[in-house]
């Protein structure tokens, strides 16, 4: 049974990662689950300086899904790379580094600090709805996205390079265009969506934020279609990301056009859900006598 | 030992209209908590509510683990409904417990409402004398009295309506507590547990009369194990999970 799937040069010894902000550093899971079996780790936002995050509530839970607005706290660069990083170097996976920034600057500083230290991959957080600085703006106009995709690319050597797009646009293939266009590697979607709940008693936002990311298996059949519309419009390879909390949901992003996936939420309510979904992905695949993964990706058949 | 288990239900008793005792029995090995800590408990088959909810333990014997719940919104109303015999997926035990008091310090508990749930494995555990105030909305509300009536305790009670022990809140028999002379002489470490709105007027009432101590804090929390940062609370040396660095946080700690 082969699992082993490439975004871009980079080989995957499974297509199950995990999403930026649900996994920590990995050790917050190490407890419950082999990092080691993992296709891949993607970490926590890193922005150039340590970020504090947003004011208390933070999260609410809405129906098949939660909201956050965390406000990218993270520890910054410099910690990152010497207190994080080597952690995670003990395990055998890929360590893929999610950064952020408010302006191309930063992101370019980020990407050659992070080239240098030789990891696996770099994500680029252009799509949070949290914070002004959270690159939002970059991932909403195109041709900043281009601009700043490109720029990234020529600051992070053979580096790979994953663009990962907001829902919150009009046309999902022209941003992933855009992205391919520019040099990336890959794209991963979705991002959460901008959503509000509001407590009727105190007629306030149920977040200090007023608004949060909606994630879970609430968005989960949007993210699989704006999957399915990205794929079709670009040639490398998508990670598709949106409510994936078992096999199934990982296998239906598979056959929408996703050559990996990232599980985000699902990993909160069950911190064994990515091993759990590696295991449930070869029993199907044995199940349907498919050898290789990459036979299924793209998969989807004419109605 | 894992820190993640499966459990089955064996029981699920209301104590009053709102509050229910739930066992259960793990299915394998677990860790051995300490007062204070936490669980995050599978509230059934579902993916609405989608998280687990967060519950202080509130009795551990060899076999069993207890929690006592109030019913307040969906993930609990769906915990209702758990018979004897289901199993649930459980994770902990979660987060900081609470310290031992120093020596030559009486333990002084404050518990407020099903605040209670979390003092009391302290209150079992704490071999010297203590003194517990324990307020509530209403005399039902008031649980466990019997059990508590049979720890070393001064247990002084009241509620919000009058209708059992002292007339107001936990804070306001503390105040008087602290002013009378029978309190005079010893010194005294608080733990207190409760809505955030009383262990801030505990805060305020430890400060005025340097008192140290600890308080459990209540947030909503995704993961329970330090990953989600949605728990975050404003500490005086900045924001602190409730999950991992607390749930017991040092009294002058917070930022309220």
């Amino acid at each position: 049974m082969d699992l082993s799937v490439n975004i871009g040069k980079l080989n995957l010894k499974n297509p199950v990662l995990t999403a930026s902000g649900t996994f920590g550093y990995g050790e917050e899971y190490n407890e419950f689950v082999d990092l080691n079996l993992l296709g891949g780790i993607v970490v926590k936002g890193i922005s150039l300086k340590p970020m504090e995050g947003n004011p208390a509530p933070r999260i609410c839970e809405t129906p098949c899904g939660m909201l956050n607005a965390i406000g990218l706290q993270n520890v910054g660069l410099k910690k990152f790379l010497k207190e994080k990083l080597p952690y995670l170097r003990n395990f055998d996976t890929k360590v893929i580094v999610n950064i952020l920034g408010k302006s191309v600057q930063e992101y370019v500083r980020l990407a050659r600090a992070l080239d240098e230290t030789g990891v696996d991959g770099i994500e680029l957080n252009v799509s949070c709805p949290n914070v002004k600085k959270g690159g939002m703006a970059f991932g909403t106009d195109q041709r900043s996205l281009a601009k700043l995709v490109g720029a990234v690319k020529q600051a992070s050597g053979a580096t790979v390079v994953i663009t990962k797009l907001s829902p919150n646009v009009s046309s999902i293939p022209v941003f992933a265009r855009a992205a391919e266009d520019a040099g990336s590697n890959a794209i991963s979607l979705i991002n959460t969506i901008p959503a509000l709940s509001i407590d009727i008693e105190t007629r306030k936002s149920k977040l200090a934020n007023v608004t949060g990311g909606l994630s879970g298996p609430a968005i989960k059949p949007i993210a699989l279609r704006m999957v399915w519309e990205a794929s079709q419009a670009v040639s490398i390879p998508v990670i598709g990301i949106g409510g994936i909390l078992n096999a199934s949901d990982a296998i239906e992003f598979l056959l929408a056009g996703a050559s990996a996936v990232q599980v985000g939420t699902g990993n909160f309510l069950n911190p064994r859900a990515t091993s759990e979904i590696i295991e449930g992905l070869a029993a199907y695949l044995q199940r349907k006598n498919i050898h290789t993964v990459r036979d299924i990706i793209g998969g989807i058949r004419a109605a | 030992m894992h820190r993640i288990f499966t459990a089955k239900v064996t029981d699920n008793l209301p104590l009053n209209r709102k509050n229910y005792l739930l066992t259960i029995e793990p299915l394998g090995p677990t860790i051995e908590p300490t007062p204070g800590q936490f669980y995050m408990v599978e509230t059934g088959n579902s993916l609405d509510p989608l998280l687990k909810r967060p519950f202080s333990y509130f009795r551990k014997t060899p076999a069993t683990l207890q929690f006592l719940y109030t019913v307040r919104g969906k993930g609990t109303a769906k915990m209702k409904a758990l018979k004897p015999g289901s199993e649930i997926q459980v994770i902990g035990p979660l987060g900081t417990g609470y310290p031992n008091p120093k020596r030559g310090f009486t333990p002084l508990l404050i518990a407020g409402g099903v605040g209670i749930a979390s003092l009391f494995p302290l209150a079992e555990r704490l071999t010297n004398k203590i003194c517990l105030i324990y307020g509530a909305r209403c005399k039902s509300d008031l649980l466990l009295l019997k059990e508590l009536e049979r720890l070393e305790s001064d247990l002084m009670t009241c509620t919000d309506d009058c209708s059992f022990g002292g007339d107001g809140k936990a804070t306001d028999i503390l105040t008087s507590f602290l002013a009378s002379p029978s309190s005079k002489g010893a010194s005294y470490m608080i733990y207190a547990c409760g809505p955030k709105p009383m262990l801030a007027a505990v805060a305020k009432i430890a400060l005025e009369n340097q008192l140290k101590g600890f308080v459990s804090l209540e947030e909503n929390m995704a993961c329970g194990f330090g990953a989600c940062l949605g728990c975050s609370v404003q500490t005086v040396a900045g924001y602190k999970r409730v999950c991992k660095e607390g749930p017991v946080f040092s009294i002058d700690e917070i930022v309220w």
